[in-house]
Parts: C-alpha cells; structure tokens; sequence
C-alpha cells in the first residue's frame, strides 16, 4: 500500500472507503500547506522521503493503532512540490466510538510526524528557501 | 574507508539538508577498518559540508533505524537522516 503519493489526496474518498455500518465515528485529520512559519511568509513547499523507509514506517504505525484500539486507519502523505491551502498529509479513523477514532488519529499523525523519513523545504516570499528542521529551538517555540 | 566505484559494497544515501550541503545523494564506499555505521558517519563529516551531520545522527540501516555500534557489511544501505519533519 503505497502511503506517499505525487498527486492530489482525496480525504473525502479515503473517510468514505472506510466507512461501514458498525464504523459509528469517523475522525478526519487534514493537514495543508500553512502560509506562514516563524513569522515567515511561505509561498510554497517541497516534500521529499526516503521513499521505501517512510513506506515501511507508515505500516508499522498503522499496525500500532490498529493493535491499540479497534479501529481501521488510513493514512496518505504528499510528497514534491505544493501550493499554499494543498492538502499534504490525510489520516482517517474509523471504529466503533468517537474515543478510539480520536485517540488513533492522533496517535497515528503524531507518530506519522515523529517517524516517517519526509522532509520539507519552504520557500519564501523573497525567493529564499529553507528546510524545516523541528528540532531546532524556533521550532519548538512556533510548533503545536 | 575510501570512496570508490558503484561495484563497491556499502551504499551511503543522504536527504534534504545533509544532501544539499554535502552536494551529493549517494556514494558508494567499500569499508576498509572496523565497518560500522559510525565509521561511515566520521568518513561523511569528514567530507566538504559534512559538518552539518551530527556526531550522533539519526541513521537507518537497511530501512531500520540503527545505532553508531552495528556493522555494515557489503550490500548494505545506510541512509543518515536530517530531522524528520513531515506532516
């Protein structure tokens, strides 16, 4: 199952390939491009992977979640360039009750954003580029 | 160790920044001392720009993230990972 994809992510798709009638909540995660960073202005970004890395360790993370809750999980994530308000990373949760389905989304995107090899380079208004490093210090003050 | 050609055993894969910085993505090394991810990692800083690599990186070897001590042997990939920051 291929978790990086070139081309647009349909999260409405991926919530109703999931839905089922003992499936009585659903969480969907979006993430898209934010227009500004540290005070900065983004005009765009690019994602790259280390493709079969990041592919192995988004299986595993779904695994984790479907081990941890009763739940079904789908996961997709951009990868090259994007546009301002482009959908970069989907997670969908799927179980029984709200609880699992928020707990395993979240889960899911933040192990997601912890693991998986995917980097991102923002260019600016100005024409400056930079690569997002969210170990650094400005990072942990600016970042959720 | 010493830089050679693609029939070489180990495989050395960078990304993002370190790639940037460093001016390449792959390069091919055969281990000529104690073959281990360390060594590769010393042999990287060592190279023009490679001091943007920490001394303890994250690094995968072959796909699994792998501590400085494991050994490399030939056929095997080491990929030395920037902080991760997808999502």
């Amino acid at each position: 199952m291929p978790f990086l994809t070139g081309g647009p992510i349909d999260p409405q798709a991926l919530a109703q390939d999931l839905a089922a009638p003992a499936r009585g909540a659903e969480v969907l995660f979006i993430g898209t491009v934010r227009d500004h960073h540290g005070g900065r202005a983004v005009v765009e970004l690019e994602y790259s992977a280390y493709g079969p890395m990041a592919e192995r360790e988004c299986t595993r993370i779904m695994e984790e979640a479907r081990n941890r809750w009763p739940v079904e999980i789908a996961l997709r994530h951009r990868v090259g360039r994007l546009a301002i308000g482009d959908v970069a990373v989907v997670v969908v949760a799927a179980g029984g009750h709200r609880d699992e389905a928020f707990a395993a989304c979240r889960y899911v995107i933040e192990e997601t954003k912890r693991r998986v090899p995917i980097w991102k380079r923002e260019r600016y208004a100005g024409g400056e580029e930079a690569w997002v490093d969210p170990t650094a210090a400005e990072e942990l003050r600016t970042s959720p | 160790m010493q830089v050679s050609q693609p029939t070489a055993p180990v495989r050395v894969l960078l990304f993002a920044r370190y790639a940037d910085l460093l001016g390449f993505q792959t390069l091919t090394l055969v281990p000529t001392s104690v073959p281990t991810v360390a060594a590769v990692v010393e042999h990287l800083r060592g190279l023009p720009g490679g001091e943007v690599i920490p001394t303890h990186p994250l690094v995968a070897l072959n796909l699994e993230r792998a501590s400085l001590e494991q050994v490399v042997s030939a056929g095997d990939e080491v990929a030395v990972l920037p902080p991760m920051a997808g999502g």
